[in-house]
């Protein structure tokens, strides 16, 4: 199997329900006429919730090239899109805390820490952003297919140990990076909608480059 | 005479001094989506330069020289004063895209 969705086991259905059960709760902002727009925009995109064009696009993640994504994905909603950034953000920082669990390497538990910091804040501003738009993040066939894909790897990457897990969680966070990168260039900031949400997509496309770039550094002193 | 002479050297170095402090300036930098603004910057021996953090993520300006490494927290600042004239090459050891390049003179 490629190495393209790589990272650690995400407790997909309770980790999920929190998150959205959280902006469902008594913190929930009741917005203005815009985000009132944007929550029909959430009930649409229910409608679409099993849309064909996005279970290719997850065939596409887990079974080819990581360009795939672009190529075959439909355009997912605001709603959606707040969901897979989210997802994937907490993919890494769950892969980030196994590695720091196992890993005795420096340069692998720096970059680690610097990756569970990272997408910790920008899943954090994430949040902010989405109950200020009053927008529920809508789980969707991209979401689930991430994190069964983090699932087993994080299962596969339990079974190692020492340098071979080192390798293998570096390697991983390389390919993932580049994957959601890819998604995130080609298809999510140009699918979205609300000028916020892009934006912070944008922003976090430019950090997530940065760990690309830093990942491959490492990568490239472990061999 | 001697005497004279040497206290008025030791005035007017101390006058250098002054006013070499007095001219030392204050560079800043931002840090903002994921770059340094301005990338490029000049500079003199012994003004300070000082970063200034305005992402959501820590970053690092880091000399490719070795000769300093500071890690500017979010809405943080930090500065480093230069000691010496050439163009320092630097970078943020977490996100690597970022590079910046500071020419300094005396």
């Amino acid at each position: 199997m490629p190495a393209l969705l790589v990272a650690n086991g995400w407790n997909t259905p309770e980790d999920l329900n929190s998150f959205t059960g959280n902006l469902m709760g008594p913190n929930r902002i009741q917005a203005g006429v815009d985000s009132r727009s944007l929550g029909k925009a959430v009930g649409r995109a229910r409608e679409d919730f099993m849309s064909i064009r996005l279970v290719a696009a997850i065939a596409a993640i887990c079974l080819s090239t990581s360009g795939a994504f672009a190529q075959n994905a439909g355009k997912p909603n605001d709603a959606q899109i707040a969901h897979i950034a989210y997802t994937a953000g907490q993919i890494d920082i769950k892969a980030a805390q196994q590695a720091l669990k196992k890993s005795k390497n420096k340069d692998v538990r720096e970059f680690a820490t610097d990756m569970e910091r990272d997408h910790k804040a920008v899943n954090e501003k994430a949040l902010a952003l989405v109950k200020k738009l009053n927008v529920t993040p809508q789980d969707n066939d991209t979401s689930k297919a991430l994190s069964k894909q983090a699932a087993d790897k994080s299962t596969e990457l339990a079974k190692l140990n020492g340098a071979a897990f080192d390798k293998a969680y570096i390697d991983n966070e390389v390919a993932y990076h580049k994957t959601v990168n890819d998604a995130l260039q080609n298809t999510l900031i140009p699918s979205a909608s609300n000028p916020e949400l892009k934006d912070l997509l944008t922003t976090g496309l430019k950090i997530f480059q940065g760990h690309q770039q830093h990942a491959e550094q490492v990568a490239g002193r472990l061999k | 005479m001697r005497r004279a002479l040497s206290a008025a050297g030791v005035t007017a170095l101390l006058l250098v001094l002054g006013l070499r402090s007095a001219d030392a300036a204050v560079v800043q930098i931002k840090m903002a989506q994921v770059a340094y603004a301005p990338a490029q910057v000049t500079a003199h021996v012994g003004d300070t330069i000082e970063w200034i953090n305005e992402d959501i993520v820590a970053h690092t300006a880091t000399a490719r020289s070795g000769a300093w490494d500071v890690t500017v927290q979010p809405k943080g600042k930090a500065s480093v004063t230069l000691k010496s004239s050439g163009t320092i090459e630097y970078f943020c050891r977490l996100h690597p895209n970022m590079v910046g390049s500071i020419m300094v003179s005396q």
